[in-house]
């Protein structure tokens, strides 16, 4: 059974900072299809179009029927073990640092025999497993078992912590404290353990209506933090950078406006500065301290974790600012996302559908409850995702996209 | 569709000329330096110029970016048959099966086969890093535990169906010490006892530090000819009487427990009109003792499952009753690069000219020698075989 993680002792202030290593990272551009389903948490292999046999590792071909119709499919997700190992030594660095390292050969359901990370909590050969594709601490698919059943502590398992952003005992920044996902998300977090919980208000003079029961939280602990404000967001990197090791960022502007009106340039600007701007200060305030901390002890940054629109990805008309906005967000996401990569820190995007809040009061559901977004943010870190859609809404899109992105921009709005 | 499934004979082909450029842990020379010396000593050796070898074939994981021809111009030769075989551990049957065949039809008179390998204090994780595609894609990223990662997983799935133990694996491990100590050229210089082995730390379970070989600078060549050629030159030679390759055998094994010599054992035997009791000693590819037994069992010495039994039955040591990697073998003599794969062909050919010196296998005739290599995924693709005799 896995051991329960400790609560991280007061860091030594005179003590080296361990600098972040990556596991090794290269990859044929066919391996990408797990990346691809890893990001998502789909357990997806490629498989023959014409045999309809599954195939690993990645191929150009099926070696059964030579076809090259070898599409990324849904698998199922068990497996029995066949053989295991504990690496005690190797010549890379980064897992040089993880040693012992666990890792076993599992036949898998579906037909191939894989090479996988192996959980603390698996039996021995024999042994029934669940798999998962998980993007490691350099960003890449791996293939990693679990045992069937859970058992107490098991995301404490420190291989499995690497492929996770798991909140137990982290410090968390919520960026948006007023908005309507700040108390949901701190309540999630602090029920999964999170040892302190930042968040951030701008004008704290100002009463808002979720601060009682913020407050109410234990570990939660207001910053100021104006986000349209540079130096806010330095000043507040200044004080708690070092600290944060996942930022939440909530950050979002809604305000219906017709592309043809008057103001529509002066609404777009502010909406920007909320949010693409917002971002890119986060990005430049707390992205190089938390890169730097990405191996700092057992709980050190692992995450940055955006809360998108869904319309980032094709705009909705009704919301065309709004969702201008977050397509730039997402692009300055994925800029961030290469950016952090060397020091092991996730960048997860959240896609939601319109919210159940004032701001989207027109539009007919479904619509995503804050709660349902916040669990979904909490799910992917414990997952350790990349891409999260949460609510119908953005679960449609995202599968009409994949389908024909063309056909979503000619339905917008209809 | 008809096949011919049986090959021709290798009626006429000798092997002269062992050579063994002493062995380096750590080497600042490039693997051409180590070529260099390989091909002067095979000229020193036949008492001709480098330039009448007008056959070369090369093995080596480290001679980028360069390539077989290109070899050529850097050491002054002219073939007119050129040949690289990137097979590790199968490379030297590789490049003499084809060399043999080269020679018999005339497309050579003299080959040198070399392999050579540098190791600079960061090369072995480089080689493991960017060894094959699927390595790169599939096993690498879990742990990087390199071929000792990989084979752990091999030897425990054997271990568990067959019931080896780690004192089997020690047994051969400690007798392959023996006769390395017997060997000038060998790495390992102390005596090891199955202690030691059993209590060495541990390396990937179930492998610890005795089970590893050491990866370390050096070259192995020999010269193939025809027989005609040899008495010519007046060289002392050894005959070749068989040889198979096969490449991944056995796909659907969910884990390796046996290698293509299996396939092709029978033909390996039938056309050296043997049987595996007729040999007077066997140098198999011992990356891991684990494969060294699979050898055993696949070669025909035991039946599959056997293995264990097979080494608590036998003794390995030269003057055992199973002589075993006369040299130490890459355990004890140390592992360089690809021409792991030729080390058991040098000792061969030495110990059948009765020029093996402290370690000669008394009234050696005939000799076994078996490769191993490559694993690209999940296990070694490439196995291959060769009988060797006496010339008379």
């Amino acid at each position: 059974m896995t051991e329960p993680l400790p609560r991280p002792k007061r860091k030594n202030p005179l003590s080296r900072t361990t600098q972040p290593l990556l596991p090794p990272s290269a990859r044929s551009r066919k391996a990408h299809g797990f990346t691809l389903a890893a990001a998502t948490g789909r357990f997806m292999l490629q498989c023959c179009g014409e045999c309809g046999r599954y195939t690993y590792p990645a191929r150009e071909a099926c070696p059964n029927c030579l076809s090259s119709d070898l599409t990324f499919k849904d698998a199922p997700t068990g497996g029995a073990l066949l053989s295991e190992t504990r690496i005690e030594v190797t010549s890379d660095p980064y897992f040089r640092e993880h040693t012992p390292w666990r890792t076993g050969m599992v036949q898998l359901d579906c037909g191939p025999v894989a090479v996988v990370h192996l959980h603390g909590d698996c039996g021995g050969p024999g042994s029934r497993l669940k798999l998962s594709l998980q993007l490691d601490r350099a960003g890449q698919a791996v293939f990693s078992a679990k045992p069937v059943s859970e058992v107490p502590h098991m995301e404490d398992d420190p291989q499995w912590r690497e492929m996770t952003a798991d909140p137990k005992h982290r410090r968390i920044l919520i960026t948006d404290g007023r908005g309507p996902l700040a108390l949901p998300l701190a309540q999630a977090l602090k029920k999964a353990g999170a040892a302190r919980i930042f968040v951030g208000v701008a004008d704290r003079w100002k009463p808002f209506d979720q601060q009682a029961p913020l407050e109410a939280i234990e570990g939660v602990e207001f910053v100021d933090l104006d986000l349209t404000s540079e130096r806010s967001v330095q000043n507040l990197a200044m004080d708690i950078g070092a600290k944060v090791e996942i930022l939440i960022n909530t950050a979002d502007h809604v305000r219906p406006a017709h592309l043809f009106d008057a103001g529509a340039a002066n609404s777009a600007r502010e909406a920007m500065d909320h949010t693409v701007m917002a971002l890119m200060r986060l990005a430049q305030a707390f992205g190089p301290v938390m890169r730097s901390r990405g191996a700092d002890g057992a709980t050190g940054a692992v995450a940055w974790v955006n809360v998108l629109s869904v319309h980032g990805l094709s705009n909705a008309p009704q919301f065309g600012i709004h969702s201008a906005a977050h397509a730039a967000c997402l692009s300055l996401s994925q800029w961030l996302r290469t950016e952090l990569r060397p020091g092991g820190i996730r960048v997860i995007n959240a896609f939601a559908g319109p919210l159940d809040t004032e701001w989207f009061q027109t539009v007919p559901p479904p619509k995503v409850a804050p709660k349902a977004l916040a669990d979904a943010v909490l799910d992917g870190l414990k997952r350790g995702l990349e891409d999260i859609y949460v609510g119908d809404v953005a679960k449609d899109i995202e599968a009409r996209l994949f389908d024909n992105p063309k056909a979503v921009e000619r339905e917008a709005g209809q | 569709m008809v096949f011919s499934r049986a090959r021709q004979s290798y009626d006429g082909v000798v092997l002269a000329v062992p050579v063994t450029v002493p062995y380096q842990r750590y080497s600042i020379e490039t693997a051409h330096w180590w070529m260099g010396k390989a091909l002067r000593a095979l000229a020193d050796g036949a008492g001709i110029s480098h330039r009448d070898f007008d056959g070369f074939s090369v093995a080596s994981f480290t001679m980028g970016p360069d390539v077989a021809v290109a070899l050529t111009q850097h050491f002054g030769l002219s073939p007119r048959h050129i040949d690289h075989v990137p097979m590790g551990g199968a490379a030297g049957i590789v490049s003499l099966r084809r060399a043999a065949r080269a020679v018999q039809a005339g497309d050579a008179d003299i080959v040198a086969c070399v392999a050579a390998d540098t190791n600079r204090v960061d090369s072995f994780r480089s080689l493991l890093a960017g060894f094959s595609r699927f390595s790169q894609d599939a096993v690498y990223p879990y742990g990087a535990g390199g071929a000792n990662g990989s084979f752990a997983l091999i030897a425990r799935y054997y271990m568990d169906r067959y019931g080896a133990t780690r004192e089997d694996f020690g047994k051969l491990c400690v007798a392959q010490r023996d006769n390395a100590l017997r060997n000038p050229d060998a790495l390992m210089k102390k005596p090891l006892t199955l202690e030691q082995y059993m209590s060495a730390r541990a390396i990937a379970e179930p492998f610890h530090l005795f089970d590893c070989v050491m990866p370390c600078a050096g070259a192995e060549a020999f010269l193939v000819m025809r027989e005609e050629t040899a008495t010519s030159l007046k060289l002392p030679f050894v005959r070749l009487l068989s040889a198979i390759e096969r490449h991944n055998a056995f796909a659907e094994d969910p884990v390796q427990v046996r290698g293509g010599w299996v396939v092709d054992r029978d033909e390996l035997y039938g056309m050296a009109g043997s049987a595996p009791g007729d040999m007077d000693f066997v140098q198999t590819y011992d990356d891991y003792a684990v494969i060294s037994m699979m050898q055993f069992e696949d070669l025909g010495f035991c039946a599959k499952g056997e293995g264990p039994d097979f080494v608590r039955q036998h003794t390995f040591t030269v003057d055992g009753s199973f002589p075993h990697n006369t040299s130490g073998g890459q355990l004890s003599v140390g592992q360089a690069g690809a021409a792991g794969g030729h080390l058991g062909i040098t000792e061969a050919i030495r110990q059948l000219l009765g020029t093996a010196e402290g370690r000669q296998v008394k009234d050696a005739k005939l000799g076994l020698v078996s490769g191993f290599g490559m694993i690209n995924y999940d296990r070694g693709l490439a196995s291959a075989a060769a009988i060797l005799a006496r010339a008379s």
